[in-house]
């Protein structure tokens, strides 16, 4: 591995451009050089080296005809120069030549080793974004604002638990599908919510994660048509992007959903992702958390105006989520379902039994204290507002929490 | 590859072991007898370890050799068995595992 390159100031832009030119290539490469050596560390170092490369020298050569032929070529000389000890892996690569043989998109074979249960999930998520989106180590510490050195320690030791613990590198057997796929799932919908509530307008230089986390999501839909649920988390994550721009005002303070500018949602984005989640269901009839989570957004993303929300609609939805995935933050979410549906008093009772497990969860106070509010409990709903305040690091949810701090 | 699996028993399955009656006893060990010979073809060698109270530590690493009484690490968890399996890959070992009739905590290391 080397080291990063020290990048030009002003240059990001044109960075997250060439990134994205990178992604479409990078992971198909890494599949068919792991494939090719049986070795997933070397191809894979082999793969980062023509990313950084490619980054370096792109700016200022321009983006090449063929990227793939490009990165193809420069993965295959690298891997005939360094891997001058592994013989037999020179000579494979010698034989090499591009165009490769078109065979299937081994691409999935890549996001199930990344995403193995036997790694931990810090590492599965640095390794999907290295190995299937082509992400350099640099590009990954900056999303995670976590040190380089930590991103590449937590590669490097995933890369050798793959070697050392014989990992394999293939599809998961029918009887191992569903969990695996859950893992995969959860890696996916981590990477989104990670870009999601940490976009602000200061970081909006930073990599867009969300945008990472959908293009996975779609590859996977792409590759796995016959799961719902992967149809589930895609429409999940675009009906979320849909409202994206309503939901930071000029001054980039976050705006709640009642208070969103409803002209700013991508109504024809919401109308394709609803149309989406409907031929899933409509075909399978296998309606799972994600798609369930889905549904719920749809309800809210197709009401005109937040009076129009069909509360009655979301409760049956948190019901049904609920039943297949019992979770103290969904109950949450299902009590302020229960606020419209049912008022204030039924909705603070729900959140009575989730204090305890709830304590150190901002929204948890964040939510209490509003009903506290509504409730004429001024007092109280200050003090939970404070506790919100202590729990909270994300600064566009600590500035909506101090403006509420002024109630009266 | 070769693996061992290590089997970890808590102070919970060994208080609901002992609780149980001899029938039930006599089926649970039934079921790891049941589990060896189903998987005989992957089982290179396996070996049952006595009970954590029967363990005597030597440590060498502070001048005289010091020999105490009891397991190298006082633990609610112990080991109490091994199985060395012949199999593809980590997932051919996981799908062993995740058989086990027995013990609540099984750990997989790649060995040679």
């Amino acid at each position: 591995m080397t080291a990063s390159t020290g990048e030009p100031e002003g240059a990001q832009a044109s960075q997250e451009a060439l990134a994205r030119v990178v992604r479409e290539h990078a992971g198909r490469l890494a599949a068919s050089l792991v494939s090719l050596l049986g070795d997933f560390s070397a191809a894979e170092d082999l793969v980062q080296d023509a990313i950084e490369t490619a980054l370096r020298r792109w700016p200022a050569e321009g983006v090449p005809e063929r990227p793939d032929a490009w990165l193809f070529t420069v993965a295959r000389r690298r891997g005939l120069d360094v891997l001058r000890r592994e013989s037999n892996y020179r000579a494979k690569l010698a034989q090499l030549t591009w165009p490769q043989p078109t065979t299937r998109d081994d691409r999935l074979r890549l996001i199930f080793t990344c995403c193995h249960p036997a790694l931990s999930r810090s590492a599965q998520i640095a390794l999907t974004l290295r190995v299937v989106c082509g992400l350099s180590t640099a590009q990954i510490a900056a999303a995670f604002v976590v040190p380089e050195t930590t991103v590449a320690q937590r590669i490097t030791r995933a890369k050798r638990k793959i070697g050392e613990a014989g990992i394999p590198y293939r599809i998961p057997v029918e009887e191992e599908l569903p969990e695996r796929l859950g893992e995969v799932l959860a890696v996916i919908y981590l990477l989104f919510n990670e870009g999601y509530l940490s976009s602000t307008a200061e970081r909006a230089q930073a990599r867009d994660l969300v945008d990472d986390a959908e293009w996975l999501a779609a590859l996977l839909a792409n590759l796995m048509p016959k799961e719902p649920e992967v149809a589930g988390l895609l429409a999940l994550i675009r009906l979320h992007r849909a409202r994206g721009a309503a939901r930071f005002d000029a001054e980039g303070r976050l705006v709640l959903l009642a208070d969103q500018d409803r002209s700013l949602w991508d109504c024809q984005a919401i109308g394709e992702a609803t149309a989406l989640l409907m031929r899933t269901a409509r075909a399978h009839h296998r309606p799972g958390p994600y798609q369930l989570q889905a549904a719920i957004v749809a309800c809210h993303a197709e009401a005109k105006t937040f009076a129009d929300t069909d509360w009655a609609q979301i409760l049956v939805l948190y019901d049904m989520l609920l039943h297949q995935a019992p979770s103290p933050v969904t109950r949450l979410h299902r009590a302020i379902a229960v606020r419209y549906a049912m008022g204030v008093e039924a909705a603070l009772a729900e959140l009575m039994d989730l204090g305890d497990v709830l304590e150190g969860y901002p929204l948890f106070h964040a939510t209490r204290a509003e009903l506290l509010r509504d409730l004429g409990r001024q007092e109280e709903g200050r003090r939970a507002v404070e506790r919100a305040l202590e729990l909270t690091a994300n600064p566009a949810q600590q500035a909506l929490l101090e403006q509420r701090l002024g109630w009266d | 590859m070769k693996y061992v699996l290590m089997f970890v028993e808590t102070e919970q399955f060994a208080k609901e072991l002992a609780a149980m009656g001899e029938l039930e006893q006599q089926a649970a060990y039934e079921a790891v007898g049941r589990w060896f010979a189903e998987n005989t073809d992957k089982i290179t060698h396996h070996t049952h370890l006595h009970p954590v109270h029967t363990a005597t530590t030597v440590r060498l690493d502070q001048g005289d050799p010091v020999v105490t009484d009891g397991p190298f690490v006082e633990g609610k968890e112990v080991v109490s068995g091994f199985a060395e399996v012949e199999v593809a890959d980590l997932d051919e070992a996981l799908a062993l595992a995740r058989t086990w009739p027995a013990c609540p905590i099984v750990e997989i290391r790649p060995a040679s």
